[in-house]
């Protein structure tokens, strides 16, 4: 296919109608995937996760700065809402990273998430593999502003920075659940504010309470993105934690769970999209669902008779 | 299958400092269902273009109020071609002179708003519009 190949060699206009097709599920996209996948496997995939407002975008234009200053290409992915009610979006993402954008090293994607509730949109695995296999060393995925529970960043990246701000909560909200497990780099930028230090204490209290023991050393870093300040030293860590992977095996292991979980997915995803369209099209699924409905039939039975004969 | 969405990139070339309009215009494009890419003030031609590529959107609508728009606008017409978008919709909006209308429209760009038109005929425009298959 013609346009892989022009992705591969650089032209942006390329890769970005590759993305296109992915995120609107064209079936193109799957041929150019399968001639895609052979080239993945040699970017350093980042995720950047954390709340709104805590300066996601701002940090990551200044990593990207710093990693081009090393001679380092780099994509960015930045993932905002979808509005549920009407499906639109406003991707701002690229408020904040103006300057990066003349930058031939470098390319932006703004993504809507569509509908979905991870932090990142369906597509951004996709885009980050075309990323990939077009030969950006590092590529950044910047997820939604996220709460607690969006952490489906880790199914993508190898390293996930979670970033933090001072002046969100109390130490409680440091134990739970959530975001704050899937960070092997913690930020806790703005850290020109009050309060800064006590963050940093409360993530390392946290950190010491992890019974899992790692050679990896989960560092916590206080940037203040606009002035650059800490940003070398994140970029610094973002290599390390790669030479860690590498070294430790972890590298290959996540990988290899990634490609489970991706497999896994995908086959629910089709499969589901089967049965209901099969569903949807047919007569007697009405007429199953009003002898349900008249209490002839109960739904769990049903369920099981639909799977009996889709699967047989 | 997902719904093919229509992408807009909403940008301000030149150096002046006023998005309320583009923002308005953003905000009613989102709630029409489109997805609305928002680049940020005092923008170079050369910025919005790649941008433009970058992003694989269907309509560039530039705001302008400083009244450089005769040379912005097709400034930007102009790379969008040199770098293969020469199907993308162009419209622009602001203080721009009804006598400024017919040179821009000859240079490129679809449609101009000037204050006071509704949101809904700009997002009518762009729907009846876009030049890409958007089904």
């Amino acid at each position: 296919m013609e346009l892989t190949e022009r992705a591969r060699l650089g032209d942006q206009r390329a890769i970005a109608r590759l993305i296109s097709l992915a995120e609107n599920e064209e079936p193109e996209a799957g041929e150019a995937l399968k001639l895609m996948y052979p080239h993945t496997g040699k970017a350093h995939l980042v995720g950047i996760t954390g709340p709104p407002g805590s300066g996601k975008s701002t940090l990551v234009d200044k990593l990207a700065k710093e990693l081009r200053k090393r001679q380092k290409t780099v994509g960015i992915l930045a993932v905002d809402p979808t509005s549920p009610f009407t499906g639109g979006a406003i991707l701002g993402d690229r408020v904040r990273m103006s300057d990066l954008n003349l930058d031939p090293g470098v390319y932006i994607r703004s993504m809507g998430t569509r509908g979905r509730l991870g932090g990142l949109a369906k597509a951004t695995h996709f885009a980050a593999k075309i990323l990939d296999a077009c030969g950006f060393d590092y590529i950044f995925i910047e997820t939604v502003g996220v709460g607690q529970s969006e952490v489906d960043i880790v199914k993508t990246a190898d390293t996930t920075i979670v970033v933090t701000v001072p002046g969100l909560g109390d130490d409680i909200q440091a134990i739970k659940a959530g975001i704050l497990e899937i960070g092997d780099i913690f930020v806790v930028n703005k850290a020109d504010r009050d309060g800064a230090n006590r963050v940093v204490i409360e993530l390392e209290m946290m950190l010491e309470l992890n019974p899992q023991k790692s050679q990896w050393d989960f560092p916590i870093l206080m940037t203040v993105a606009p002035q650059n300040k800490g940003i070398a030293e994140t970029v610094d860590r973002i290599l390390k934690h790669y030479d860690y992977l590498l070294a430790s095996g972890d590298l290959f292991r996540r990988r290899r769970d990634r490609i489970r979980t991706e497999i896994v997915d995908l086959v629910t995803q089709q499969l589901l999209a089967r049965i209901v369209q099969k569903l949807e099209g047919e007569e007697r699924f009405e007429t199953e669902l009003d002898r349900v409905f008249n209490k002839e039939n109960d739904p769990y039975t049903l369920v099981q008779t639909i799977l009996e004969e889709t699967l047989r | 299958m997902t719904e093919r969405r229509i992408r807009v990139l909403v940008a301000k070339p030149g150096l002046d400092g006023h998005d309320r309009g583009a923002k308005v215009i953003a905000r009613a494009l989102r709630d029409a269902g489109m997805e609305v890419i928002y680049t940020g003030l005092r923008q170079t031609p050369e910025q919005i273009a790649t941008a433009a590529v970058q992003e694989d959107v269907d309509v560039v609508a530039l705001s302008l109020l400083s009244g450089a728009h005769n040379h912005l606008f097709p400034k930007v017409v102009q790379l969008l071609k040199e770098k293969g978008m020469d199907d993308v919709l162009v419209v622009g909006g602001g203080v721009i002179p009804d006598s400024d209308i017919p040179f821009l429209k000859e240079n490129g760009v679809s449609e101009i708003f000037t204050p006071g038109t509704p949101t809904s005929t700009v997002i009518e425009f762009i729907k009846n519009n876009v030049k890409k298959a958007v089904s």
